[in-house]
Order: C-alpha cells, then structure tokens, then sequence
C-alpha cells in the first residue's frame, strides 16, 4: 500500500529522473521537504537546481515558471494552498491561459502547477477553501483533481507532459490515505470521469475529497436498499460531460457534491449541465451537497457542519429517491 | 563631443528611428478611420530607446515588451506588414490576428510579447532567464516596461528573485515621466527609480533614452555584463512620450506647453542634426531614407489590406494544443 503523499512523490521522482526539463519550484519544497512534506528528500536527490524553493512571492515564482515554460522547460510549481495561490492569480489568468492564443499559436506553456486544497484540519478561513471552480473557469488552461492514490501519480505525470497549463488540485485530507499504486499499469486518461462505484438508483457526482465521502455515502444507502452510483470527475477542466450525463441516464436521479460553496460552483455547472442534457430523464429534482456561504470556520463542530459531510449526501439521496 | 560611430552604423539607427515614426504616424491615421481599433499606444517620441537597445542586443536574446512596443518588434525584423496586419486584426498578422496592437508575438525572433499587464511580463522574463541559464546558454533576457511598473509588487518580487538565482535579466526601464496619465512624482516615493533596484542587489544605471548612441552604448555594456556575470542588471531608459497615453486619452494630466517644450528634445531631428553637422551624412541620405521607409509603410498597409479574416469558426483555434470540444 501506498500513500497519496508518497504516489505524488513517485510521480515526481519518475519525472526528474527521465526528463532534464523537468525541475520543481514552490516555497518549502527543498531544505524543509514540502509543506505536506510530498518533497521530501528530493533535494538531496536532484540538488538545489532541480529542487528550488523560492522567496515568498506567489505571482513571480509561478510566472517565473511560466516563462520557463516559454523558454523549453518543463517546470512543476508548488503552490501551498489554494488560497495563496491568488496572489499568482495575475499570472494564471493573462499569462499562462492566453500566451498560447494570444500569439496565434506560436508560444505554449507546459507548465504543471501543484497546489493543496480544501477544508478539514481546523485551519480556518485563509487555508481551506475550494476554489478550483475559479480556475475551472478559464479557457486556457487545464484542472486536474485526483481523489486516489493511482490518480495522484498518473494525472502529476500525464499534467507535466501535457503541452498546456495543468493545475493539479490536490485535497490536504488525502495526502494521509492508503491506495494501490501500480506504476506499471497503462493509466486512465486524465481527462475522463470515472465510474467508482456502480449503481441504479442515484447517481452522486463527487471529486477530490468529496469522492470518498460519496463512496461512504454510497455504503450507507446501501444499508437501506438505494443503489448508488459514485461518478469521479476527476478532471474540473475538461468536463466530461458524456460520463456525467449517460450515469444520470441510468439513474435518473442527481446528487452533486462539491466542497466549494454552492453559489456559482462547479455544482452548478455540473446542473446545469444535467438541466440541459438530461432534463427529460430526471424522475426528481437536481440535489446538491456544497460549503455553507460562510467563510471556512475555525472550531471543529463548526467547519464540519460548513463542509459537505456523508450525512448531508445520504440525506440529500434519500430525498432524490423520496425516501427522505 | 562627436559621436564616434561609422556612417553605416549612423545610417542604420536613423533609419530605424524614422521606420518607426512613420510606421506610428501611419497607425494614428489608420486609427482615425477605424482601420485599426482597441488600444493603439505609440512610440512617439520615444524611438531612440527601442532602437538603441536593439541594436545593442544580440539576435538571439530574448525580448520581453510592453503594450507600446511597435517599435522593438519592428527592429527585431517582424515585418512592418504582419504588425500592420496585426493591427488590423488579419490572420496574416503577426499573432494571427488574435492579439493586435498590445500582443505582437514571434517565436522565430525571440519575441516573446507585448504583455498589457503593467509588470506582469517581469516574471516572465525571469522564468526565461532561468530556462536560459538552466540549458547552459548565453542569452540575456532583455524586459522592457514602463515607470509605471516599478509599482507593481511583481518589480520588487522579479529583481528579488532574478538577484537571489543569479539570473541573466537586462531590466530596462523605459521611464518616459508618466504611469498612463499619473506623473511620476505622484506614483513613487523616490522619484529616482535606480535607488530601488541595489537594494535587492541589483546593479543600476540610468541614461538619457532621447540619444540614441547613448541608449545602445548602455545597453550593450549592461547586456555583455549580464552575460559575463549571469546576473541581473537595471538600466533606467530616461524618456517621453510625444503623443497620448493611447487613442482614447485626452491628456488633462499635463500641458500642452509641457508637450511642446519637450519636443524640442525629439530623438530624430536631434540625431539627423549631429550627424550632418558632424558630416557623416548628407541630406540626400535622409530623403532616401524618408522613401524607403514611405514605400516599407505603404507596403505595409497593403498587405494589411490584403490580408485575409480569419474564418469564425476557427475562433477557439490556439485555446489548446488540440481543441478540447
């Protein structure tokens, strides 16, 4: 068994070792091992010109690998949280996204950016949110969320080698979990959503953190006869609308579960998505399971109450097949 | 004090100076007939800057630009048509049409933008840097912005960085007085912007941007220090800016007297001045220069107006390597 921590660690070891382009930058991520200490060792591995921690200073440190990316490179940028990184949002947004379109195709920037993300660890309103949806938003660029140990090491690789800007959202709760890691199997397109869990009543549509508590869900209603389907979106940007739709197809009824907050969130865009594609095969309406329109709060009983819980999906199901 | 340059070499930097004055002249006129729309920011007043320094960098180095940056692309060789083309939005202009005035990109000549966040190209000229130096080369990164940008967090955070990893960057900061339309003694605390960049560790100098000789001896001796050294440099690019912010300011920020008085100091009939009083050229040489550049600019256009528009439903080309829908 594996961790997610140690998979992710894997795939970077692989790329530094076949690839001479390939470097990884970010605050902590040399002498200290990483803020979720994913790094570690690898200074002592790769050196200080491989392995470089950067001053503070979000927006230069990751246009910093933009222009690398410019000039042939293909560097791997640690940003600590989702939080910090909107001071780099500058660069993201009009630099990364558009350096592609805005030359007529002449430049790419194969950069792969790493960043922690979500709630869970009592550490409050500037270190817990979810806000891929921002940057699911963009044209431009890609965004990958592994919930598994498998897709932690693949989607890093299949990120560093993919031509465009790939952001790699990575949940802190999962760093800790325990997987199967197979390094030799043929991996899924990163791009494609995935079936965890079949089944025929409901269909609860998760990714990243959220995915497990959807398989915990899917147990639970297990226990009281509904047969729930767990979708895995695993990737934010492109949406994999056809998995999405054809799952709800089946089961005619949608839980959408999303630890960002509902207003404007990839929930919504995953309903909408459903309101237009599958309208006449819903038999109830479309649920979703998101954050609390609140700030992630500090005490314990507090940010659990604010995030997306099991007993919040399995409700939410419950009440889609009218067993509420 | 005489110049100390060949006629040949005199004759190339004037020629490129009088290139892009009419080049720019020809771009305000396109825009008064709406040939050419969005933001249009010229160069007016200001040629001696890019001129001199791209004649002082080698071919192979790496440009980084701002929104008002005709000029360098020009020098660099895009061809006066593909910006003008640009300009127009074709697809046979240098970015394909997609980018226009502010984006002039090419990937053949090193030319890595245009950039229109005022200090977001900073980093990206320090990332550049870092591939250059990481790949073993000797290529200086040379990033023009604006007063204006030494505002910005990314200039103190790119000096910073480009200092602590030894990172060949030529810094070149064309002050031409004004941040859009606020003056320089109301955007900075010190209005002597080479006191910043020493505290980070890098090296300043500045020079007067409206003498041309001056501009490329500056800057060739910064950029073969960056070569040498592989650490960055600070030259400060003393300016002004002729005509408006852009097409759309109406200049209530300074007088017309202000504007007038520093025309007197305009960086070519300054230079053509020198040169026939120093007798390295004659008249007869500037006249054909005048033609050339008349004939290049007129040429331009039409290749302009020749070009073709890119098919609609080609729009989300260039989005991702492969189309994603």
């Amino acid at each position: 068994m594996t961790t997610y921590r140690d998979a992710v660690r894997t795939a970077l070891q692989t790329l530094l070792r076949e690839d001479d382009r390939v470097f990884l930058m970010g605050e902590d991520v040399g002498r200290y091992g990483g803020a979720y200490a994913v790094s570690k060792g690898l200074l002592e591995e790769f050196g200080e010109d491989r392995i470089r921690d950067t001053p503070l200073c979000e927006s230069t440190f990751v246009g910093a690998g933009i222009g690398a990316a410019l000039g042939g490179m293909r560097p791997i940028v640690e940003v600590m949280t989702v939080n910090f990184s909107l001071l780099a949002l500058d660069q993201v947004v009009n630099n990364a996204a558009v350096m592609r379109h805005m030359s007529g195709g002449q430049f790419q920037v194969p950069i792969a950016v790493r960043m922690a993300t979500g709630g869970g660890k009592q550490i409050a309103a500037q270190h817990s949110h979810s806000l891929e949806n921002w940057y699911a938003h963009i044209p431009g660029i890609k965004v990958l969320a592994p919930a598994t140990v498998q897709d932690a090491h693949d989607m890093l690789l299949a990120a560093v080698e993919d031509p465009d800007p790939v952001f790699v959202f990575e949940h802190q709760m999962l760093y800790g979990i325990e997987g199967e890691l197979d390094t030799t199997a043929t991996p899924l397109s990163p791009w494609k959503a995935v079936i965890r869990r079949s089944g025929t009543d409901v269909s609860l549509i998760a990714y990243g953190g959220s995915m497990h508590k959807a398989l915990s869900a899917a147990e639970e209603l297990d226990k009281g006869g509904i047969s729930a389907e767990v979708v895995d979106l695993r990737s934010l940007r492109p949406l994999d609308r056809d998995t999405i739709v054809d799952s709800v197809r089946r089961t005619h009824r949608a839980v959408v579960i999303d630890e960002a907050w509902k207003t404007g969130s990839l929930a919504s865009e995953i309903s909408a998505t459903l309101a237009e594609h599958a309208f006449y095969d819903l038999d109830a309406p479309i649920e979703r399971v998101c954050t609390l329109e609140v700030p992630i709060p500090y005490a314990k009983h507090l940010e659990e109450a604010a995030i997306p819980q099991v007993d919040r999906i399995v409700e939410a199901a419950r009440r889609s097949v009218g067993d509420g | 004090m005489t110049l100390d340059i060949s006629r040949d070499h005199a004759l190339g930097l004037l020629r490129d100076m009088i290139r892009i004055r009419r080049l720019e002249e020809k771009s305000a006129e396109l825009y008064s007939k709406q040939k050419i729309r969005g933001f249009l920011h010229l160069y007016i007043g200001e040629e001696a800057v890019g001129v001199g320094a791209m004649h002082a960098l080698r071919g192979d180095d790496n440009i980084v630009a701002t929104y008002r940056e005709h000029g360098q692309a020009l020098v660099r060789g895009i061809p006066a048509g593909e910006i003008m083309a640009e300009m127009y939005g074709k697809a046979n202009g240098c970015s394909g049409g997609r980018g226009g005035s502010m984006h002039l990109f090419s990937a053949k000549r090193n030319f890595y933008g245009g950039h229109a966040i005022v200090g977001g190209g900073l980093p990206v000229a320090v990332g550049l840097a870092l591939a250059v130096k990481m790949k073993g080369e000797s290529r200086v990164t040379a990033c023009f912005f604006g007063d204006g940008a030494t505002d910005e967090g990314e200039f103190h955070e790119s000096l910073n960085l480009a200092a602590l990893w030894k990172l060949p960057v030529l810094f070149l900061c064309e002050n031409n007085e004004y941040a859009m339309g606020t003056a320089l003694s109301r955007h900075v605390s010190d209005e002597d912007i080479v006191n910043n960049p020493p505290g980070y560790g890098v090296p300043a100098d500045s020079v007067n941007g409206m003498d041309v000789v001056a501009v490329e001896r500056a800057v060739h001796n910064e950029a073969e220090l960056v070569r040498e050294t592989s650490k960055p440099r600070f030259l400060e690019l003393k300016t002004y800016r002729f005509r408006a912010h852009s097409m759309y300011d109406a200049e209530l920020y300074r007088s017309k007297e202000e504007v007038e008085e520093r025309k007197q100091d305009d960086p070519i009939s300054a230079f053509q001045s020198r040169l026939l009083g120093e007798g390295l050229i004659t008249q007869a040489d500037i006249d054909a220069i005048e033609d050339d550049a008349a004939k290049e600019i007129a040429e331009a256009v039409e290749f302009a107006e020749q070009g073709e528009w890119e098919p609609v439903e080609e729009i989300t080309r260039h989005t991702y390597a492969r189309d994603l829908s």
